[in-house]
């Protein structure tokens, strides 16, 4: 395997490139001409502060909305995606925010909710016998597939709905601040999972604030800045402040006067 | 002690889990019913209490009541309003309502009217007209919803009144028009009984078959390694269901027996339920009702779900229309006015589907159906009109739509959906 490059051109194993990607909403250019790489078997953490957009490049990837220009490829091959099926048929899954599971429903029926097995006349042992053989490759602790997602908790929804993007089996995994609404437990539970999804050779694209996982899970880094490329960055190599220089546009930030003064008030 | 049960019973893949409730066997049932019931997971279980008070209440006023003919006629008045009810479940479960399967019965008995003595066309065309009317209303709604957005009890509401004018222009100049009697659709509604015989073989093919396709299904799961249900267990389900049927028709059969078109109704409840609970149509509806968003987003056509439900409604509904068309010999500017719309809705209701969405079943049309009838049968036969039918039927809609709420909210609070 050849060494990461920081913007992951070099690698032949592209899961995911997009060239020139640009969304404008009215007057608001919300992403400009971004570029993006993503290698199979690697996790890219996606940061940005709020406003980058870093959303509306999920929603494109997710086909919730298409973009205004620029291409996309897929395991080397253009591909339009307008739908939320057409990501799904280019072999794109999308963990979202909100999870986007039906409370009323059970596990199974969640996981397959869309993609039934046999749909005149439901083979719902085939569908039970499956989700237990998913949910154990995420070792997942769910204590019944049979039981409405309503008494899940938080770390089990999330992984009900990563289970559920695997269904599909998909290159490339989009996953939204998985951890936002976490525990610590719970944090620990979901990153295990990203790593694992890493293992079985899927690309992931992980959108988080928390510099703990970016730093925890990530291999790559890719900032975006007011809807534009603003560095790329390997993981091992990238101290704190450059990475929040590089979110913020400025060495001389929020961040770093906040630091200087706390220095300020333990010296003084 | 109950621990080690656990763990003998714990080779199954689903059964693994030591947070699970590991309840089991008959005691299990009751334990685990009695704790739904206080989670807000009510199932049938105000549908037979209500049913109990019902009976206790209208049989001490009236001993005509609970006689095998007034069962009878309770049950061929119910299949009408049930299967417009049924319609009125569908609707419910994706979160929507329709408020004009009142007005589409009537319309629908008028068209079937029309065609069949003024038109003099043979009775199966006049029940496609009739049926088609129904979906193309079903379409149109679905279309002003889908397209623009409109909320889907303005639409019906609005199309209600412009129903009911077009029953009005359909039966005009007479305004009532009378079907004949030896018509094939009144000769349904009044007067075709199912032989005792057939009755029967009905019954043991319904008990016959719940046990073959639960024993089907715990084999496969036994298969694959998952709980499933005894052989046992099954088999004595399928006999009290056996014991129950039988004994109402039999008893039931002591007068006029079971109509067939209660019969019919009872076959759409059973086509409805499995396309509802075994389908991934049914799931989709249930998604829809549930989360419209998540559903989305998972690629479910959401659209298609909103328009498949409206025509399933609407056209229940004209299916409905003429189910009373036939048992009252007539199409009249009157059928389906005034009650029918509040009835269907309130039987659904009654009978346990939800008004916000994603919670209900097919059964619930026949639950609650019986239950309204029951009530406006036992008014009657206490020589009480409409003005305390109709204050009665209003005061039980509220109590159901209350409990609904109620139900609800207890939901949350215990963590079921």
């Amino acid at each position: 395997m050849t060494s990461p490059t920081i913007d992951g051109t070099a690698e032949t194993a592209n899961v995911l490139r997009m060239r020139g990607v640009s969304k404008t909403f009215g007057a608001v250019a919300a992403l400009k001409n971004v570029d993006l790489d993503v290698n199979r078997g690697e996790v890219l953490a996606l940061v940005g502060d709020n406003g980058a957009g870093k959303s509306t490049l999920i929603k494109i990837l997710s086909g919730v909305f298409p973009s205004d220009s620029g291409t996309i490829y897929i395991d080397g091959k253009e591909r339009a995606i307008t739908s939320p099926a057409d990501a799904r048929s280019a072999g794109i899954a999308t963990v979202y925010q909100d999870l986007a599971l039906c409370d009323n429903l059970t596990v199974v029926n969640n996981l397959f909710l869309g993609q039934e097995i046999s749909p005149a006349n439901l083979d719902e042992t085939a569908m039970e016998v499956k989700s237990w053989e998913l949910l154990k490759q995420l070792s997942a602790k769910i204590p019944s597939v049979q039981v409405a997602i309503a008494s899940l908790s938080g770390g089990q929804r999330q992984t009900v709905a990563i289970a559920r993007s695997l269904l599909g089996e998909p290159s490339l995994i989009l996953l939204d601040e998985p951890t936002a609404a976490l525990g610590v437990a719970q944090t620990a539970e979901v990153l295990n999972l990203i790593e694992r999804l890493r293992d079985n050779g899927l690309a992931v694209i992980m959108i988080t604030h928390n510099m703990v996982d970016v730093r925890a899970v990530s291999d790559r880094i890719a900032v975006l800045r007011l809807g534009q490329n603003h560095g790329f960055f390997l993981t091992k190599d990238v101290s704190n402040s450059d990475l929040v220089a590089s979110i913020t546009g400025a060495t001389d930030n929020e961040v770093t006067r906040r630091e200087s003064r706390v220095h300020q008030d333990q010296e003084g | 002690m109950s621990n080690d049960a656990l763990h003998l019973e714990s080779s199954n893949l689903d059964r693994q889990d030591e947070r699970l409730d590991s309840r089991s066997g008959i005691n299990g049932m009751i334990a685990g019913g009695i704790k739904s019931v206080k989670d807000g997971e009510l199932g049938v279980l105000p549908v037979i209490v209500g049913l109990i008070i019902i009976a206790v209440i209208f049989q001490s006023l009236n001993s005509v009541f609970l006689s095998p003919a007034n069962i009878s006629n309770l049950l061929m008045q119910s299949s009408a309003v049930g299967v417009i009810a049924l319609g009125i479940v569908c609707v419910l479960l994706v979160g929507e309502i329709d408020l004009s399967v009142g007005s589409v019965s009537g319309l629908s008995a008028a068209i079937f009217a029309v065609f069949l003595v003024n038109l003099g066309m043979p009775t199966i065309l006049g029940i496609v007209a009739a049926i088609a009317a129904g979906a193309i209303i079903g379409l149109i709604y679905s279309f002003i919803y889908n397209r623009f957005g409109v909320p889907s009890f303005v639409i019906t509401l609005a199309g209600l009144l412009v129903i009911f004018g077009l029953q009005i222009l359909v039966l005009k100049p007479a305004g009532t028009i009378n079907i004949p009697f030896e018509s094939p659709l009144v000769q349904f509604g009044q007067l075709l009984f199912v032989p005792q015989l057939v009755s029967y073989l009905i019954c043991a093919a319904l008990a016959g078959g719940y046990f073959v396709s639960r024993f089907m299904r715990s084999q496969k799961r036994k298969k694959n390694n998952l709980s499933h249900r005894s052989l046992k267990s099954i088999a004595l389900s399928a006999i009290l269901i056996f014991i129950l049927i039988a004994g109402i028709t039999a008893y039931v059969n002591q007068g006029r027996g079971i109509g067939w078109m209660f019969v019919t109704f009872l076959g759409l409840v059973l086509i409805v339920n499995h396309l509802l609970m075994r389908t991934s149509w049914g799931r989709s509806v249930y998604a829809v009702g549930g989360n419209e968003e998540a559903a989305r987003r998972t690629g479910i056509n959401v659209k298609r779900v909103y328009l498949s439900v409206f025509v399933a409604c609407s056209t229940l509904a004209a299916i409905g229309g003429l189910f009373a068309a036939g048992r009252l010999a007539s199409a009249a500017q009157s059928s389906g006015a005034a009650d029918t719309n509040l009835t269907a809705i309130a039987a659904a209701v009654i009978g346990g589907t939800s008004l916000f969405g994603g919670r209900g079943s097919a059964f619930s049309a026949l639950l609650g159906v019986i239950v309204i009838t029951a009530i406006s049968n036992g008014l009657i036969l206490l020589n009480l009109e409409s003005d305390v039918r109709y204050m009665v039927t209003g005061a039980v809609l509220l109590i159901a739509v209350t409990l609904d709420a109620v139900s609800r909210r207890a939901r949350t609070a215990h963590g079921r959906a």
